[in-house]
């Protein structure tokens, strides 16, 4: 894959908050605001990290392979995956409409490239990554698996089991990230279930922390993730603390869990889209 | 009771079904190498210990951490392994069922769930561990095959046959020693019911060990002068719905024997088929809406009426009713 310049990548990002908005737009439902807060992170993976083909092989034999278990922002993936290849990005439009490939959250059954499991019900992917990065270990793969997680998806039980699997199974040869953005749908996650310091928790079970102290800045971002490839094949996962802001990119979405799962009305859309330059054509 | 009873099919040996599903494994791992195992804690109870001690580096204790075990094994699929999970029939289904539901069902993944333990013949440990709901559970779920094997021989086939199906799959099995009555060939095929005995009075549909009390129960109704055809049905979904419209035709009413709920098992899905097709009386054998309880595996079967004497009394009252 050719190398993108950071002012490419930058448009890129631009590009794909606009599709983010208006596919919530659109359907007056979905969950702009981690998705607005994690296009750096899709945009460096797909358009920067990842060995992927977008002709899409289910297998992934020899690919990079991400999971993404926070299956809510689905706009962020299905813009980005879109706008690299899988699918024309007309069918965006379809987005939690009935007879979609779109469907709210993530799912193999209509067949949408790119997708290799369904996620949504929180706490899941984690557990499904793992299994993916232990079959390229049988299979002789060197390539890697990403995985992605909300910090509100921290609360979930299942989350600490696989936490504790993957060291023990020496799985080095994956890359999780946790969005830190501090939010989730009740409020901040300081008030609805404190996660204290998940740094010392995620070393307490073995693994390789990293931590990204600016995740919407995606020079930072890509820095980080090669310094995370660099510490893998030692026996140890990584785990990669992203701090993003939620609704990162338009002014009056920042920093609240108030975006969470709400759409913009016609207005507010207008107003946001003011904001982030059409780069490369909408849909 | 059982020696002097003249039934069809007889037995010289007693074997638990996890010992057919632990030797199956075995030898399924041997013919296929991207079968792959996984075991939350249980490999001496699940007979998983020979397929690791052969491919170490094909099997996975997990620990007890039932829920990513499943998100591990939907993984491994991606990959071409083809998983074998391993732990009670609890521990596989009502613990974990949102993570089979999603990552497993509804993600078309090729995991092959294996549950010992289920039912009442579990025995000892009590209700905390004797699930009776784990095959409506199953049953319930779109994609989801589910099979319930009667003893050794059909435990071993059946765990070799579901390496070659696409898909997911529910195999339920048991501790206690059982008789082994099927014949080592006998041909296992998912989704075909085995008619074991032709008869024209009535008709049994039983699964899982109950197919033994069957056995039982027809050749003491035989020497009543009453004529039961007997269909094992190994595979409850997907039903082999014409094999049981053609039986019932001919006898025309059915009994059916589960070591399971009333509610969601194998008699559910009979009474639905024939309702919408062909209905005739039916009698069920099963648990009715209540728990279990510690004690010997004969002695619950007894308690909750799961035996030979139950499937007779119930056979006749469906004869009754034509």
């Amino acid at each position: 894959m050719e190398k993108h310049s950071t002012e490419q990548l930058n448009a890129v990002c631009s590009q794909v908050r606009r599709d983010i908005l208006r596919m919530v737009h659109a359907c007056q439902s979905g969950h702009p605001g981690a998705s607005l807060g994690c296009t750096e992170f899709f945009v460096a993976l797909y358009f920067d990290q990842m060995k992927h083909d977008s002709s899409f092989n289910p297998d992934g034999k020899g690919e990079d392979l991400f999971f993404l278990s926070n299956g809510h922002i689905s706009p962020v993936w299905y813009s980005v995956l879109s706008r690299s290849g899988y699918f024309d990005t007309e069918e965006l439009k379809t987005f939690r409409k009935i007879n979609s490939r779109l469907q709210g959250h993530p799912a193999t059954e209509e067949g949408l490239p790119g997708i290799r499991v369904a996620s949504g019900s929180l706490g899941q992917g984690l557990s499904v990554a793992i299994g993916a990065a232990l079959a390229k270990k049988i299979n002789g793969d060197d390539r890697l698996v990403y995985a992605l997680m909300g910090d509100g998806e921290q609360q979930e039980g299942q989350i600490w089991e696989a936490a504790m699997c993957a060291p023990h199974h020496k799985v080095d040869n994956l890359i999780a990230s946790i969005d830190v953005n501090g939010q989730q749908i009740d409020g901040p996650t300081k008030e609805i279930m404190n996660l204290l310091d998940l740094k010392a928790k995620w070393e307490a079970f073995g693994w390789e922390v990293i931590v990204t102290e600016n995740g919407n800045e995606i020079t930072q971002v890509i820095k980080s993730l090669e310094k995370a490839k660099s510490l893998l094949g030692n026996g140890k996962p990584v785990l990669n603390l992203l701090h993003t802001d939620m609704g990162y990119g338009v002014d009056f979405m920042v920093g609240t869990h108030k975006w969470h799962g709400v759409a913009p009305n016609d207005e507010q859309l207008e107003n946001a889209l003011g904001q982030l330059e059409e780069t490369l054509g909408d849909y | 009771m059982e020696k002097i009873l003249d039934t069809k099919y007889t037995y010289t040996e007693k074997k638990d079904t996890r010992s057919g599903f632990g030797d199956g494994f075995l030898e399924v791992g041997k013919k296929n190498k991207n079968v792959v195992g996984l075991c939350a804690d249980l490999i001496g109870s699940l007979k998983m210990g020979a397929f690791q001690k052969e491919f170490p580096d094909r099997f996975f204790q997990v620990g007890i951490s039932e829920a990513n075990m499943m998100g591990l094994a939907a993984g491994l699929t991606i990959g071409g392994k083809i998983p074998y999970t391993g732990t009670f029939a609890n521990f596989s289904t009502g613990r974990v069922y949102d993570q089979i539901r999603q990552s497993i069902a509804y993600s078309e993944k090729n995991v092959k769930i294996c549950a010992s333990h289920a039912g009442l013949t579990l025995g000892e440990d009590g209700a905390t561990h004797q699930i009776l709901e784990d095959v409506g559970m199953m049953k319930m779920l779109p994609n989801m095959t589910v099979i319930n094997p009667c003893d050794y021989n059909q435990t071993k086939a059946a765990t070799i046959a579901i390496a070659d199906h696409e898909g997911p799959v529910y195999l339920r099995f048991g501790r206690p020693k059982w008789p082994i009555f099927t014949p080592a060939d006998q041909p296992f095929e998912i989704g075909k019911a085995w008619k074991m005995i032709e008869g024209t009075d009535v008709t049994i549909f039983a699964t899982g060990h109950l197919v033994w009390e069957a056995v039982v129960a027809e050749a003491i109704l035989r020497e009543e002068g009453i004529s039961v055809e007997l269909i094992n049905i190994h595979t409850i979904k997907p039903l082999d719905t014409a094999a049981v419209l053609a039986s019932v035709a001919k006898t025309g009413c059915a009994v059916t024997a589960e070591e399971h709920q009333f509610n969601g098992g194998l008699g559910d899905i009979i009474a639905q088929t024939l309702v919408r097709n062909q209905p005739v009386p039916q009698e069920f054998i099963g648990v009715d809406d209540s728990f279990g309880e510690s004690g010997k595996p004969e002695e619950l079967l007894e308690k909750y009426g799961l035996n030979a004497e139950n499937i007779v009394k119930a056979a006749k009252k469906a004869i009754a009713r034509k």
